[in-house]
C-alpha cells in the first residue's frame, strides 16, 4: 500500500496560495524579476504630476496604496503613502579615532 | 580534516555599517571589508613574533577609506547606494596593492601603498574610475589571469575592462531580451578562469551556469558549456525556480572545479561534467517546511556566497543564526560553527552547533529551527589563499578564525 506524503515544498506552497490567493502561478517570470531589479533605488515624488493627477480626479478618490505584492506599474502616480522612507547615508567615517 | 580547531584571533565591530564584503588577497597579507555606507577596510597579518607566539599571524587594521558616496541619478530619479558589492585584489606586480571595489554602477581601482618605516600612516588613493556602463546592478567583478582585463557583471549584461581604460568597455554578454515582458532570467554572478585567460562563467537565477570562451565570438552570448542539472518535475513547486537561483559562484583554485550555492544547497561541478552536478551539499535543508515563511519576509532570497579552502578539499558557506558551515569533500563530514560574542571567547574553540528538526530529538546545546534567527545572516565568507584562516561578516562584525593546530591545508 502507497502512503501519499506530501513534499513539505508542496505544504507550504499550499500554505502560500491560502494566504494570498491572489498570487499568480507563475512565481519567477518577468513580473517577479523586473520588479526586483527595478527595486532598487528609490521613486521620488513628483509634486507636478500628483497635483495634477489630483486635479484630475478631484471628484474622485484616489487611488489607495497597491497591496505589497502587486508591482507598481508607470501609469500609476505615486502618493506619499506609497513612498519608502529614504534612508540617511552615513557621512561621516564612524572609524575615525 | 574536520571538525577544525578554530579559534577567534579577532572579532572587530565598528559602530558602522553591515558589511557588504570580504576578500583575502593573493597572499593573505591582507583581507579587505567594504560596507554599506560605502567604506573599506583593509587589515594586514602581523609577521611571527618570536616574543609573543600566541600574537602571530593576527590581523590589524591597516587603512580606511571611502571607496564611494551616494548618489542620485535625477534622470531616472534613482538613488545609487554606496554599498559595496564586492572587492578583488589585483595580483601584486609591484611594491604597492591594487584593488577593484564596485557598487551597483561604478568600478574604482585603488593603489594601497606598502607602509615603510617611517610612515606614520597608510594613505590609499584612486587610479581609476570606470563609471556609466551598467544600466542594471553590478554584482560581480573578477580579475582576469591575463592582469590586464577585468569583468563586471550586472543582472543583464557583461562588460570586459582593460585596467588602464575608462572610458570605454567591451560588452561580452547581453541576456536583455527586446521585450522586458519576455524576461525570464538574470545574471547572477560571474568570475574569470584562474588560469585560462579566456574562460570565464556566469550563473543565473534559474539555477543555470554558462562557460563562455572569449576566443569563439566577441559577444558570448552562446556558451561554450551549459550546467544544469535536471529538475525532477513532479518535485517542482511554486518555490522551485527560486531556491534554485545560484547566488555565488567560484572557481576552484585548480580551475578544474566550480563551486555553486543556491539557497538550500552548495554544489561542485566538474568543468567536463555538464548533466548534473559531482557533489551536492545541503547546507539548511530543514528550511524547506519554512519557504512560506521565508517567502513572505523576502529571506528566500538572501544571497549567500561560497568559498573554497587552498587546497579545493574544503567548502564553507554562510547561514542563519550566525552558523557557517564547512564540507570536507574528501571525507564527506561537515560542521556547523557559530560566528558570535557569545560564544566564542578568544582563543578557545570553537564549539560544532546542531540544528534540529521541530520538535526533534534535542540534545543539550542543540537549537530549534523555530528558533534560528533569520535577521542573523553570514553572507560573506573568505577562506585565506593557502592556510586555515577565515574571515565570517556576521552583519557588522567580522571574526577571523584560524585554525592554529591544522595551519598548512591538508
Amino acid at each position: 500500500m502507497e502512503d501519499k506524503v506530501i513534499s513539505p515544498e508542496k505544504e507550504e506552497e499550499a500554505k502560500l496560495k491560502a494566504r494570498y490567493p491572489n498570487l499568480g502561478a507563475k512565481p519567477g517570470g518577468s513580473d517577479l524579476l523586473r520588479k526586483r531589479l527595478l527595486q532598487k533605488g528609490q521613486k521620488y515624488f513628483d509634486s507636478g504630476d500628483y497635483n495634477m493627477a489630483k486635479a484630475k480626479m478631484k471628484n474622485k478618490q484616489l487611488p489607495s496604496a497597491p497591496t505589497e505584492k502587486t508591482e507598481i506599474t508607470g501609469g500609476h502616480i505615486p502618493t506619499p503613502q506609497d513612498l519608502p522612507q529614504r534612508k540617511t547615508s552615513i557621512v561621516a567615517s564612524k572609524l575615525a579615532g | 580534516c574536520l571538525p577544525p580547531s578554530l579559534s577567534l584571533c579577532l572579532s572587530l565591530s565598528p559602530p558602522a555599517d553591515i558589511i557588504s564584503t570580504v576578500e583575502f588577497n593573493h597572499t593573505g597579507e591582507l583581507l579587505a571589508t567594504g560596507d554599506k555606507g560605502g567604506r573599506v577596510v583593509i587589515f594586514q597579518r602581523e609577521p611571527e613574533s618570536k616574543t609573543e607566539p600566541f600574537s602571530q599571524g593576527e590581523y590589524n587594521v591597516y587603512s580606511t577609506f571611502q571607496s564611494h558616496e551616494p548618489e542620485f541619478d535625477y534622470l531616472k530619479s534613482l538613488e545609487i547606494e554606496e554599498k559595496i558589492n564586492k572587492i578583488r585584489w589585483l595580483p601584486q606586480q609591484n611594491a604597492a596593492h591594487f584593488l577593484l571595489s564596485t557598487n551597483d554602477k561604478t568600478i574604482k581601482l585603488w593603489k594601497v601603498p606598502v607602509l615603510k618605516p617611517m610612515d606614520l600612516m597608510v594613505e590609499v588613493s584612486p587610479r581609476r574610475v570606470f563609471a556609466n556602463a551598467h544600466t542594471y546592478h553590478v554584482n560581480s567583478i573578477s580579475v582576469n589571469s591575463d592582469y590586464e582585463t577585468y569583468m563586471s557583471a550586472d543582472d543583464l549584461r557583461i562588460n570586459l575592462w582593460h585596467l588602464d581604460i575608462t572610458d570605454r568597455s567591451f560588452n561580452i554578454v547581453d541576456i536583455k531580451p527586446a521585450n522586458m515582458e519576455d524576461l525570464t532570467e538574470v545574471i547572477t554572478a560571474a568570475e574569470f578562469h584562474p588560469h585560462h585567460c579566456n574562460l570565464f562563467v556566469y550563473s543565473s537565477s534559474k539555477g543555470t551556469l554558462r562557460l563562455c570562451d572569449m576566443r569563439e565570438a566577441a559577444l558570448c552570448d552562446k556558451h561554450s558549456k551549459l550546467f544544469e542539472e535536471p529538475e525532477d518535475p513532479s518535485a517542482r513547486s511554486f518555490f522551485s525556480e527560486i531556491i534554485s537561483s545560484v547566488s555565488d559562484v567560484k572557481f576552484s583554485h585548480s580551475g578544474r572545479y566550480l563551486l555553486t550555492r543556491d539557497y538550500l544547497t552548495a554544489k561542485v561541478w566538474d568543468l567536463n561534467m555538464e548533466s548534473k552536478p559531482l557533489e551536492t551539499y545541503q547546507v539548511h535543508d530543514y528550511l524547506r517546511s519554512k519557504l512560506c515563511s521565508l517567502y513572505e519576509n523576502d529571506c528566500i532570497f538572501d544571497k549567500f556566497e561560497c568559498a573554497w579552502n587552498g587546497s579545493d578539499s574544503v567548502i564553507m558557506t554562510g547561514a542563519y543564526n550566525n552558523f557557517f558551515r564547512m564540507f570536507d569533500r574528501n571525507t564527506k563530514r561537515d560542521v556547523t560553527l557559530e560566528a558570535s560574542r557569545e560564544s566564542s571567547k578568544p582563543r578557545a574553540v570553537l564549539k560544532p552547533r546542531r540544528v534540529c528538526a521541530a520538535g526533534g530529538k534535542r540534545r543539550k546545546d542543540d537549537i530549534s529551527v523555530d528558533s534560528l534567527d533569520f535577521t542573523k545572516k553570514i553572507l560573506h565568507t573568505a577562506w585565506h589563499p593557502s592556510e586555515n584562516i577565515i574571515a565570517i561578516a556576521a552583519t557588522n562584525n567580522l571574526y577571523i578564525f584560524q585554525d592554529k593546530l591544522n595551519s598548512e591545508m591538508h
